[in-house]
């Protein structure tokens, strides 16, 4: 039976189990609803929740954990000998997996039968022609163990599925059950039904958290692969990237670290004025009309997508300072600085853009809360406002502000499509800001999309990137935290 | 209350400080003052009483101009202040609250230091020579405020951290620092307990000496003990102006008396 069907038929259970209970809470109050404990629809969702809540969730548990069991359980049937040179178990095992598939659909598409495929043998027929005739397509031809293999991972499934079936049909069934036989007029279903609602926003909490965990794990265990195939020293402490797709390449995060580091220095140097400004101006001098219109105009800014900033950087930005930093006497400056339009510059003061909303409205919630008292007694005292802003808002705001340059610096360092574009891709130590640099990102872009064995270290050095940008930015961002929690002014 | 005190204040006629005639307050479409007539006498303490909302603070605020900062806020009359208009187009309201100084509701200490709290004013108007200079005004300003000895020994630790009776005191010290010749006191009181509100009270008395002050209260014993001229404001309307002693043992108008009284507010 396919899922689907399945969650249809718990859901239609809890809904008539909703309806049931309610009924039921009625007529155990004698059709006045001012004797029962609770309102009848807590009858009812009390109901429908038992039956709807245990089944989905053993569902999705099931779903998640049975092909990984069957997965582990079918792979030990594949002897080693088969598996050939360059490939590996998980390459044959997808290999199983496909041919899983394919008996599959020939049996719904009526190409054979169940006892058919279950009495197949590569000697007798050609597995191969027959699923290529139904539309799946197998690489080479099948060997027996991979035929054994996928027979058994046919039955399998087909078992474990059914099994599931059946225990979340008892379950949800049960639930519905257990909870109409104890629907009472004096059940306390009200209370009940307020723990259930804790439980489900605690779920929702911890699936956020535990996502992340589980991000960090995988990229553990990458990272964990990549370092047994190099040398550590390398990654960490190396002067050059040069990633070699013959193997044997020199792969050292420094170069890409400093130009990410450059580029959102740049970055920062051109966003955390400007948003500075804005936000003093919009908080303390624009009028309510200017304000209205124009913080949400510099919010816009924050949702354009970073593929247009990038666009941005190559098509007007960069060719812009190519005509002030660059083309010889042609030129603005008469000077020959600058080649090509890619250049830590145009990276940095694009993402500069991007920054200034972050961190214009970040500054702006920060300066707001600084207490009108504050402006008062500056004022009262015969302080201009701008002798206001610099001496008593800005003194008082520095921490938050603070934090949200941090943040932003964060997300400078985490920004991928606007260095892709705008960076070039050259990884050189040069504190020259009209040269092209690459950065982390972009090196996990063009490491992960290209054609390279995905076991290579030239691939999983993405991963170690990742975790280490990762970890940067966790680390800027608690910091953050950190300073914001410990220098926030206590108003009341 | 004790009226009898208030009877027996010694009341000098001193020269007019601020003359307002004929003020109306706008908020937006809101009528919040109206047709106000006062004047306030140099070397005096003079209370603005009245309920909630009647205005007083409203008033207050425009004789130093604080409601410039309010965009909806309109101010119309004359408000003279030494026989200038303060309302002129060529006065600059940042020089006026230099000279008219203002003390808020709730103690606003800036999260400086004690000492840059008192300097602020004299730093933005450039009112010392030098280092030595500075930290005279500083103390003499701290003393006057009568709360230089609670402080001497911790000048650099931040205002933010003193009681709320001190950090008022600090307040007023920051304020008496710019040498203002009118002093406003906007429910100076309201947030500090009994012990606080009996230092800033003598501390008021002591401040007549040298300013006019003005100060906003809710408390009506506050007004009797601290001022020689009350003022009773009801609805935007100023119903009766004149000696403190008259006017909570003698009222001419029955609001007022009412109001004294406990039977309006």
């Amino acid at each position: 039976m396919p899922v689907l069907w399945l969650f249809l038929i718990i859901v239609a259970l809890s809904a008539i189990g909703f309806v049931a209970g309610r009924a039921r809470a009625y007529q155990s109050a004698g059709g006045d609803a001012r004797n029962l404990h609770s309102l009848p629809g807590y009858y009812g969702y009390n109901v429908a929740l038992t039956a709807l809540v245990p089944a989905l969730a053993v569902l999705a548990v099931w779903l998640l954990a049975q092909p990984m069991l069957i997965e582990n359980s079918v792979s030990k049937m594949i002897p080693d000998e088969i598996i050939a040179e360059g490939s590996n178990r998980s390459l044959v095992m997808s290999d199983v997996r496909r041919v899983a598939n394919g008996l599959d659909l020939a049996v719904s598409s009526g190409a054979m039968t169940n006892d058919e495929v279950n009495a197949l043998s590569t000697d007798t027929s050609d597995i191969r022609a027959t699923l290529g005739s139904i539309g799946v397509a197998l690489g080479s031809d099948v060997s027996p163990e991979v035929l054994a293999a996928a027979q058994s991972y046919r039955s399998k499934s087909y078992t474990g599925t059914l099994v599931m079936t059946v225990v979340v049909l008892l379950l949800a069934i049960g639930g519905l059950a257990l909870a109409y036989t104890r629907t009472h007029k004096d059940f306390r279903a009200r209370n009940v039904v307020e723990r259930g609602v804790l439980g489900l926003l605690i779920i929702a909490a911890s699936l956020a958290i535990l996502t992340t965990i589980g991000i960090v794990l995988s990229m553990l265990f990458e990272t964990m692969n990549f370092f047994r195939l190099h040398p550590w020293t390398d990654f960490f402490f190396g002067g050059t990237w040069s990633p070699n797709f013959r193997g044997d390449s020199d792969l050292s995060i420094l170069p890409l670290l400093w130009g990410t580091l450059y580029i959102s220095f740049i970055a920062l140097l051109v966003a955390v004025p400007i948003g500075l400004f804005a936000a003093i101006y919009l908080s303390e001098y624009a009028s309510n009309a200017v304000r209205s219109i124009a913080k949400p105009l510099l919010e816009i800014l924050a949702g354009i997508p970073t593929i247009v900033y990038g666009l941005f950087a190559l098509l007007t930005v960069g060719p812009m300072l190519v005509n002030v930093f660059g083309r010889g006497d042609q030129g603005l400056l008469g000077v020959e600085w600058m080649s090509g339009a890619t250049s830590v510059l145009t990276a940095g003061v694009v993402m500069g853009i991007m920054l200034i909303p972050f961190v214009s409205s970040l500054s702006d919630d920060i300066i707001n809360s600084v207490p009108q008292a504050m402006r008062d007694g500056s004022l009262g005292l015969g302080a201009t406002k701008s002798e206001t802003v610099r001496q008593v808002i800005m003194p008082a705001a520095l921490p938050g502000i603070v934090g949200a340059i941090l943040l932003a610096a964060s997300r400078a360092i985490g920004e991928t499509m606007i260095v892709v574009m705008g960076a070039g891709a050259i990884a050189k130590f040069s504190l020259n800001p009209l040269e092209s640099m690459t950065t982390i990102t972009t090196r996990i872009v063009s490491q992960l999309t290209g054609d390279t064995d995905f076991a290579s270290p030239e691939t999983l050095v993405a991963f170690a990137l990742g975790l280490t940008l990762f970890v940067l930015t966790l680390g800027l961002n608690i910091l953050a935290l950190y300073i914001v929690r410990k220098y926030r002014e206590q108003y009341e | 209350m004790n009226q009898m005190t208030s009877v027996e204040k010694k009341v000098n006629t001193q020269d007019i400080k601020i003359s307002a005639s004929g003020v109306q307050v706008y908020y937006g479409d809101t009528h919040a003052i109206k047709d106000v007539d006062v004047e306030i006498e140099d070397k005096t303490v003079t209370a603005f009483i009245g309920p909630s909302g009647c205005g007083k603070s409203t008033f207050l605020r425009c004789l130093n101009r604080m409601n410039d900062t309010i965009d909806v806020c309109r101010v119309e009359g004359t408000i003279l202040l030494d026989n200038e208009d303060i309302y002129d187009r060529k006065v600059d309201p940042v020089q006026l609250r230099a000279k008219v100084g203002m003390v808020f509701q709730k103690p606003n200490p800036f999260p400086k230091s004690i000492y840059d709290n008192v300097a602020y004013g004299p730093r933005i108007h450039g009112l010392f020579k030098n280092k030595a200079d500075l930290d005279n005004i500083v103390e003499s300003a701290l003393r006057r405020a009568a709360i230089w000895n609670e402080v001497k020994d911790r000048l650099h630790a931040p205002g933010t951290g003193l009681s709320g009776g001190q950090q008022q005191r600090l307040c007023i010290a920051r304020a008496v620092a710019t040498e203002p010749e009118v002093l406003l006191m906007d429910e100076p009181c309201s947030a500090l307990d009994p012990i606080a509100t009996a230092q800033v009270e003598e501390l008021i008395d002591e401040l007549r000496t040298n300013y006019s002050v003005v100060i906003v209260t809710h408390s009506m014993q506050q007004a009797a003990r601290v001022s020689q001229k009350t003022a009773f404001f009801h609805l935007g309307n100023l119903v009766e102006f004149g000696e403190t002693g008259q006017i909570f043992t003698n009222p001419e108008d029955p609001r007022t008396e009412s109001y004294i009284t406990g039977r309006i507010g």
